[in-house]
């Protein structure tokens, strides 16, 4: 666990850095997908630059929200570059929401946008299980195993080099199997993927956030996600099977890209 | 080509379908499986943890125990201050960061002090002087608990990594947020302690 560094006066949060390097590499995989995609490379890129920077406001926004009566006592602190201030969620919404127009609004084909998104979201889940590994957070339960790590006290499950390693998995799936047989399968793949990796790392953490009945909410979330990606993958599938069926030389066209639609 | 005649092309191939297009059945075995481990992996209590979390300095753990000279000669024990809702700020008097944020501290603490809050400003001595210290605390104006960490005992018990360091603890004296480097803005500082004020 290393989360800061003094660089002189400075302390550097080294977290914040690793996730940093892995949206930065990410985007680049996101380049190379959208060009072999034939996609327009830096209209995807300027989509995830909108989300991120529309994330960024929405978490302080949904924080400040949350939080109403302290930021009508001190409205300057909306501005304050303070990392602990934002709402992970509300920033998750927001930056959906504001890529989601802006693709709309420059009529981005939807599935292959989504795949070209696909390594770029892959990238991001290691990049977050080596930072949560660096920072101590999304710790494990306790554990007397030769793998288990010295942390907080205890000896304790590895979760974040599990989750690290389970996300590299998913990234190896992603970049060993051929391209999905039409436009949005690799994307809801690795949705699919890095949910049930979640739902089954949840099980060995220490900080879970527990629902009446002794259920994990993260692992309820995974599960929905989970679900969520198999019925969009189906149903896509299914969309293009069907234009396959009705074409008339058998085997049918090649699947259509759409554009978000309206 | 296999003895069943299947090319390793055409298994790749099988591979590729099974996870890009798995049929139906396949997928409710996955989601039965799934719901399998999620009720597997479920929890007695309220929380993973166990509710008597070991000391340290980390959200959702107890807050490691310490006793110290406060800037008026008294004996300050964070234990004694179970009940009330604390803020622990760890600072020296040459750390730019600390100077800039103490005020806001100041008028937080006059804010919510009928509310019970307790704030403890850990001058972290090791590292600075006690003349030094005062005098930063005079020429302030603070008028919260100074305690005088000159062995760096809790430097140590509370990981110190970078000043100024604050603390979040509540009734039950477990810590429920850290905020590690500043200036920390006065709207984070308030809407921590409203979290601890309602019990969250």
């Amino acid at each position: 666990m290393l989360p800061f560094v003094r660089v002189g006066p400075l302390l550097v949060q080294l977290p914040g850095l690793v996730l940093l390097a892995g949206i930065w590499i990410g985007m680049n995989f996101v380049e190379k997908e959208a060009v072999r995609l034939r996609l327009n490379a830096s209209t995807v890129l300027n989509m995830i630059l909108f989300g991120l920077v529309g994330g960024l406001f929405g978490a302080r926004l949904v924080y400040a929200l949350e939080h109403l009566g302290s930021y009508v006592a001190a409205p300057l602190s909306l501005f304050a570059l303070s990392a602990s201030a934002l709402h992970p969620m509300g920033g998750l919404l927001a930056g959906a929401l504001i890529a989601y127009l802006y693709g709309r609004s420059i009529a981005l084909p939807a599935r292959q946008t989504l795949d070209a998104l696909a390594p770029g979201l892959a990238v991001f889940m290691i990049a977050l299980g080596a930072a949560n590994f660096l920072s101590g957070n999304g710790y494990g339960s306790s554990l007397q195993a030769p793998w288990a790590i010295f942390l907080w006290g205890e000896y304790r499950h590895p979760t974040q080099i599990y989750e690290t390693l389970l996300a590299a998995a998913v990234f190896l799936v992603w970049e060993f199997l051929p391209a999905g047989p039409w436009p949005g399968a690799r994307f809801w793949q690795v949705v699919a993927l890095t949910a049930a990796a979640r739902l089954f790392t949840e099980a060995f953490h220490a900080d879970s956030i527990i629902t009446p009945g002794g259920f994990r909410l993260a692992q309820l979330a995974a599960l929905f996600v989970l679900a969520a990606a198999m019925f969009m993958s189906r149903r896509w599938s299914i969309a293009v099977s069907q234009t396959a069926f009705d074409a008339p030389s058998g085997r049918g066209p090649e699947p259509k890209s759409r554009p978000l639609p309206k | 080509m296999t003895p069943t005649g299947e090319s390793p092309r055409s298994r790749l191939h099988a591979v590729r379908r099974l996870v890009t297009d798995p049929p139906v059945g396949a997928m409710i075995g996955v989601l039965v499986l799934a719901a399998a481990w999620i009720m597997l992996s479920r929890v007695a209590g309220t929380a993973p943890q166990s509710s008597v979390a070991p000391p340290s300095p980390r959200t959702g753990f107890s807050a490691p125990d310490f006793t110290l000279e406060t800037l008026d000669g008294t004996q300050l024990t964070l234990s004694d201050l179970r009940g009330q809702p604390v803020l622990l700020n760890l600072w020296t008097s040459w750390c730019l960061p600390c100077r800039v944020e103490m005020p806001a501290i100041e008028r937080v603490f006059q804010r919510h002090r009928s509310d019970g809050l307790v704030v403890v400003g850990v001058n972290v001595t090791s590292q600075d002087s006690e003349a030094a210290a005062r005098a930063f605390a005079e020429k302030l104006g603070l008028t919260f608990t100074i305690v005088l960490d000159r062995d760096g005992l809790v430097s140590d018990r509370y990981e110190l990594m970078g000043l100024p360091s604050t603390f979040f603890i509540d009734r039950q004296g477990v810590v429920r947020a850290v905020i590690i480097g500043g200036p920390m803005s006065e709207a984070v500082m308030l809407s921590n302690i409203e979290d601890l004020l309602q019990g969250h």
